[in-house]
């Protein structure tokens, strides 16, 4: 051969979640998004390095941002209601979110992808039951749905999961049969039936991989989501079980006295916004530069 | 269809409830009954009869309003339920009132022309306040209107009557949170539509911008929001709850939550099927309304 | 006929878009004038520009195209210069356009009579009732029978020819000076193109319009225009009155383009077509110098490449050509030395059907009681109806149909994507019309197999290309273990004269005829028996399409494989078939050698196909025949034969009571029409040649 195999390789284009975080780099918007979750990952990653204090230690109540711990440090962003440096549990609080939602999300994708991918692609009586099925988990009210759910097998983070997978998973099962049935009309689609593929070699190679563009935008907006919904359940006193510090539980427990002592209210409050704020603007990036392609 | 997912979900909420009568004994007479009262009521309650009986009586029962008693409130279901729901009623139609012209707006200016400066700011706008739940918002609005300024009451549950001053905060919340999505899938199919060549023949026949904007333009890209607007009516409905708790707003969304949290059972099981009905109700409704928008499937 | 005042003067036009990354030169330094009353065609390929020229006429050109310099000058008037208001006011009342595809260029939630009636109101301050009645004359005006039934209908209520129709009626109804057409026929099927084209060409002489004729179909340019002008990437590169151009081209491109179809006098063994080679130059990697320098077989060093070809203007015959050396060329010089090829072997009957018939079931659309209640009613869509072929090895045998006549739905049945009804279908002697893909033997799947019409969706975008050949490869078990697969992989990017390097390529970064290559070698990775391609070249451009044709025959050649070629386009059918087969509405209505099927006798479908097709020779005079009315719903053919609704020949109420037996003359010549078969011998032919 006049090439050798080293010259073919050189030139492969890139490909993957290379490719796609390297055509983010044309999205200005998409770039401060991922710049924002990037620094929560790190916050998460090195919480109990930065945190000053141990988020469960009960020090000065009520005290303001900036004023002085007992042992000479800072509480930069001052205590809560029951003295425990917000700063600390800010950080803390974002490990949590940041193991559960992206847990209970990829879950939701694994079901959500198969289900979709077989409605789409099988139709017939399997699409037929797919779909009944999800049209009648997303009938019912989500947030209910949760609620009912934890009430009735316990408060943990493994049934928060489930429920939120269960939750999600419908939806995303429209979305990729939506994108199933349109893909498979597609001609390399008919090559691979013609040369005798089987159905899951299709599903899997054929299609999914080209489902990938509008399911990648759709996870990070899914991501966010899922975020606010920990959040809420956390708010109404669902959530993970304390003293954990968790984003939702920080905000409903200090609200009645925010009035007086607002950063212990506004510091998770505004740690959450930013954080779905990132995963917002990644994903209005990536669907920007998607339509570039 | 409807009738058979309406159908499907009352037995499996009547199932996930009622099948096993021990537990539904002890929401009802409380913790700390005794085995001996839970039989004496299930029997005079009718509960040792099979449960395809229990079903379709409570089935019927539903049909015909009777909702049962709740067992938290001590009064009939239905006595609560529909103030409740009026109360609600009109926390959504007050932020749909605002919700829908505002966003149809803001959607169509940004799609018209896309890419533009105008295009970019509503769009991020639109982004940021979908990234702020209503509980975070709402502490905000709280901090700035009530405590900081004083111009608001601090809740809003109707202590002496109707008060617009007590609705401000909540639908400020909801309209906040909601309009950006309504915006961008607005924006989305207008900008879809813009880009389509039967505008550009409209443009190529010498039409003025106006009139190809109003009678070319928005006919096709108003169909898929009207579809997603639709859809919003369930949400208001029942998604409301974290906003009607937080205001302490005697709503529909407080009442389930209430219901839900301190188990009463007949409560639960009346305000699901409501807010399960309308939410079939309203897919059928947009199916039908985007059935009679698209006139490639109304005619022929 | 014409008289020498000019309408449109572009003078020195140059025309770019600007993306982030650069500059990129649409058009460049075109200068073309046009009389009043003539209709000047501009042909082309894709990315050279023709489009281009029109939106600046109408200075459309999007957020981030627009003139760079250069003038149109309409009657004198520089309307380069006018402001977009002034342009708005111009735009369907002076100057009106006609766009490629109907059904998209009309607004689907307005009623045909709302956008017609819109013309008159805006531009000339006509009245409702006014605007309503000019509409119904304009569209009887367009031979659109019943009118008033159209203007209450909805584009998509409406077929493909009616709906160019009505956007032709749209046109021309604020009485424009100047009419643009932009491949007004590309989207319609032979038969209604026919009709089309005939249409223009009465609208130019009744309304002594002037017409711009885009196109990338040199025979319909010959049908419709007196002059034509010949672009290049961007550039003018020849221009003249149709006779000239068309007997005697000046610049090489023009020479190759009519080298690249396959009129009536080429043949696939003695006179084959000759693809121009090389690719279109990226716009922004023109070469200096003569942009087709580097594909110009009379190409010569430090005269072509120096910068600054000019636009020549020859006097006497009023021509223009971009080309240093036109005088110096001879037509020999860019024809490389023939091969003649020898006729392939043709063997024993590998593909068989007998009666073989597919019904598809669909929901029926009339309103009964029981549909009320939610019964479905199903109704049999009659796709395919009792049909008799047979193909023998090495041979290529032509499916030729219009839409709707049931070639897909029998190449499905063929490749296992659907089961037959009834009747039989046997492939190498194995009966497998019943047998779905999924249960098929792998030595069957290799031996059956498909080239596909469009390019873009042949390939998998996610997968490379040397990927997605090896899979195949493997699959059949041509190959084994990875070196072997990917030595093999390169074997076939050779023989579809590909490089190496597309080893790795996606197929994003592929041309249209790059992509249909690697769909080609695809298919014959595993060395089919029989090789059905669809469409296989009529979304390429023509000088592509030649070479993709020649590479489709040179590969069959070699394997011996069996060619299947459904087409709607008589001319590449013509060239490559040994054999040919005529469908119409799921039937098949002629079938025979190629020979017998283009000269009498002929179905009288067959007839109006083969006038309708355009031919870009000179020398060929056709019969001129137009078909008046609908094609039927395949949900309700007619009950005799299928022809009978549009059938310039029929002969009464049998031919729709009655479907017609087979004539089959001596040589298997196969027609089924009542009229017996000496009176169809005694037609005149529908094309002569003349010297």
């Amino acid at each position: 051969m006049a090439t050798t195999h080293a010259d073919l390789v050189a030139k492969k284009p890139r490909r993957g979640l290379v490719a796609v975080l390297m055509n983010l780099r044309e999205s200005w918007v998409g770039m401060i998004g991922l710049a924002i979750i990037l620094f929560w990952v790190v916050v998460a990653l090195l919480a109990p390095i930065i945190s000053p204090y141990d988020p469960l230690a009960i020090q000065t109540p009520f005290a303001k941002p900036g004023s002085p711990a007992p042992d000479g440090g800072v509480f930069w962003l001052g205590a809560d209601h029951l003295g425990r440096d917000v700063l600390s549990r800010v950080a803390w609080g974002s490990r949590t979110v940041l193991i559960y939602a992206p847990l209970a999300t990829f879950c939701a994708y694994l079901v959500g992808i198969l289900m979709g991918l077989m409605a789409g692609y099988r139709r017939g009586w399997i699409d037929i039951l797919l779909s009944r099925v999800g049209d009648i988990i997303l009938s019912f009210p989500v947030l209910l749905l949760y609620i009912i759910a934890i009430q009735e097998f316990g408060r943990s983070n493994l049934n928060i999961v489930i429920a939120i997978v269960f939750g999600s998973a419908p939806g995303i099962m429209r979305i990729v049969r939506g994108l199933t049935l349109d893909i498979r009309e597609r001609e390399y689609v008919a090559a691979a039936q013609v040369r005798g593929e089987s159905n899951w070699y299709i599903m899997l190679t054929e299609i999914l991989p080209n489902a990938r563009g509008p399911l990648i935008v759709d996870a990070c907006l899914r991501l966010g989501y899922v975020i606010i919904t920990i959040g809420i359940l956390g708010f109404l006193g669902l959530g993970l079980p304390p003293p954990d510090p968790e984003w939702g539980g920080m905000i409903s427990e200090t609200r009645a006295m925010a009035m007086i002592f607002p950063h212990m209210t506004l510091a998770p409050a505004i740690a959450l916004s930013s954080l779905v704020l990132g995963f917002n603007l990644m994903a209005d990036g990536l669907r920007e530069t998607s339509l570039k392609d | 269809m409807m009738v058979m997912t309406m159908l499907i979900v009352s037995l499996l909420l009547f199932m996930v409830m009622e099948v096993n009568i021990e537990s539904v004994a002890i929401k009802v007479l409380g913790q700390f009954s005794t085995e001996h009262q839970r039989h004496l009521w299930l029997e005079s309650n009718g509960y040792y009869r099979p449960g395809y009986v229990r079903y379709f009586e409570w089935l019927g029962n539903i049909l015909q309003g009777s909702f049962g008693y709740s067992v938290v409130y001590k009064i009939e279901v239905g006595e609560l339920l529909w103030p409740r729901l009026k109360n609600t009623g009109i926390l959504a139609g007050l932020t749909l009132a605002v919700v829908v012209p505002l966003s149809i707006l803001l959607g169509v200016l940004a799609g018209m022309r896309e890419g533009s400066y105008r295009d970019r700011s509503i769009s991020i706008i639109s982004i940021i306040t979908a990234s702020v739940p209503e509980f975070c918002s709402a502490t905000l609005i709280a901090w700035i209107l009530v405590f900081s300024l004083h111009l608001l009451p601090g809740t809003s549950s109707f202590i002496s009557g109707f008060s617009w001053a007590e609705m401000v905060m909540p639908v400020l919340v909801l309209v906040l949170y909601d309009f950006g999505y309504i915006t961008r899938m607005t924006r989305a199919s207008m900008a879809e539509v813009m880009q389509s060549q039967y505008i550009r023949t409209a443009q190529l026949k010498g039409l003025p911008f106006r009139r190809v904007i109003f009678r070319h333009a928005l006919r096709n890209a108003l169909i898929a929001p009207f579809t997603v607007i639709m859809l919003q009516l369930p949400w208001l409905l029942s998604g409301v709850i974290v906003t009607e708790y937080f205001f302490a707003y005697k709503g529909i969304g407080t009442l389930l939550l209430e219901a839900a949290l301190r188990q009463d059972v007949y409560l639960l099981e009346a305000c699901t099927m409501f807010l399960v009905a309308v939410a079939v109700g309203t897919q059928a409704i947009s199916d039908i309304g985007y059935m009679l928008l698209n006139p490639k499937i109304r005619f022929k | 006929m014409s008289q020498d005042s000019p309408l449109l003067e572009i003078e020195n036009l140059h025309v770019s878009y600007w993306t982030r990354a650069a500059e990129v030169p649409a058009v460049i330094d075109f200068s073309l004038t046009i009389n009043e009353g003539d209709t000047v065609g501009l042909v082309g390929e894709s990315g050279c520009g023709k489009s281009t020229v029109a939106m600046a006429i109408m200075n459309y050109m999007g957020a981030n195209g627009s003139i760079k310099s250069g003038a149109i000058r309409l009657r004198g008037r520089d309307i380069t210069q006018l402001s977009q208001n002034e342009m708005r006011i111009l735009r369907g009342n002076e100057i009106a356009m006609i766009y490629q595809e109907p059904m998209s260029s009309l607004n689907p939630a307005m009623t045909v009579a709302q956008q017609l009636m819109e013309v008159p109101m805006i531009h000339q301050g006509a009245t409702a009732d006014q605007a309503r009645s000019a509409s119904e004359q304009m569209l009887s005006d367009v031979h659109i029978p019943d009118p008033s039934r159209i203007m209450a209908s909805y584009p998509h209520q409406i077929s493909g020819g009616q709906q160019q129709r009505v956007v032709i009626a749209m046109a021309l109804l604020a009485n424009p000076s100047l009419l643009l057409l932009d491949e007004p026929t590309t989207a319609l099927d032979v038969t209604v193109e026919a009709g089309i084209v005939k249409l223009i060409r009465e609208i130019a002489s009744k309304y002594k319009m002037t017409q711009i004729y885009i196109s990338h179909n040199l025979g319909l340019i010959l049908q419709t225009c007196e002059r034509v002008c010949v672009m290049y990437s961007g550039q003018a590169v020849e221009e003249g009155s149709i006779s000239n151009l068309f007997s005697q081209p000046k610049h090489p491109y023009t020479h190759g383009l009519f080298n690249c179809i396959p009129l009536p006098q080429t043949d696939k063994n003695d006179a084959p077509l000759i693809p121009i080679p090389g690719q279109l130059p990226l716009p922004h990697e023109r070469p200096t110098g003569c942009t087709y320098g580097p594909r110009c077989r009379a190409f010569k060093i430090d005269v072509c490449d120096q910068q600054g070809i000019p636009y020549e203007h020859i006097e006497e015959t009023n021509q223009h050509v971009r080309c240093r050396r036109w005088s110096e060329i001879k037509p020999n010089d860019l024809i490389p030395d023939k091969v003649a090829m020898e006729n392939a072997q043709i063997g024993d009957i590998v593909l068989d059907t007998k009666n073989l018939s597919k019904h598809y079931e669909v929901e029926g659309t009339s309103r009964t009681f029981s549909t009320m209640l939610g019964f479905k009613e199903t109704v049999a869509l009659k796709a395919n109806q009792e049909l008799n072929l047979s193909a023998r090895h090495g041979e290529t045998l032509a499916i030729v149909g219009e839409s709707g006549c049931g070639k897909s739905t029998f190449a499905k049945v063929l490749l296992g994507l659907e089961t037959s009804t009834s009747g039989e279908l046997t492939h190498d002697g194995a009966e497998i019309g019943r047998i779905s893909v999924q249960e098929r033997q792998q030595t069957q799947l290799a031996a059956l197999q498909i080239v596909f019409q469009n390019p873009v969706d042949t390939l998998n975008p996610s997968h490379t290309v040397g990927a997605q050949v090896g899979r195949v490869l493997k699959k059949f078990g041509i190959s084994h273990g990875k070196i072997d697969t990917r030595e093999k992989t390169l074997e076939l990017l050779a023989k579809v004269k590909l490089p190496d390097e597309f080893y790795y390529r996606l197929p994003r970064q592929l041309s249209g005829g790059q992509k249909q290559r690697i769909g080609i070698a695809r298919a014959f990775a595993g060395k089919p028996t029989l090789v059905v391609a669809d469409e296989p070249v009529s979304a390429l451009d023509v000088s592509v399409q030649a070479a993709i044709t020649e590479l489709l025959m040179e590969i069959q050649r070699e394997y011996g494989t069996t060619l299947l070629l459904i087409s709607h386009d008589l001319s590449v059918v013509r060239y490559l078939s040994d054999r040919v087969v005529v469908m119409y509405l799921g039937k098949i209505v002629e079938c025979g050698s190629r020979d017998e099927i283009f000269e009498p006798p002929y179905h009288p479908y067959t007839e109006a196909l083969l006038a309708a097709a355009p031919i870009a020779d000179l020398r060929v005079k056709k019969r001129d025949i137009i078909l008046e009315g609908n094609l039927p719903s395949p949900l309700d053919p007619p009950k005799g034969c299928p022809f009978t609704t549009r059938c310039p020949r029929r002969i009464g109420d049998i031919c729709d009571t009655t479907p017609p037996e087979e004539q089959i003359s001596a040589d298997g010549h196969r027609i089924a029409c009542h009229i017996p078969l000496e009176e169809l011998s005694q037609i005149d032919p529908v094309f002569a040649i003349t010297e």
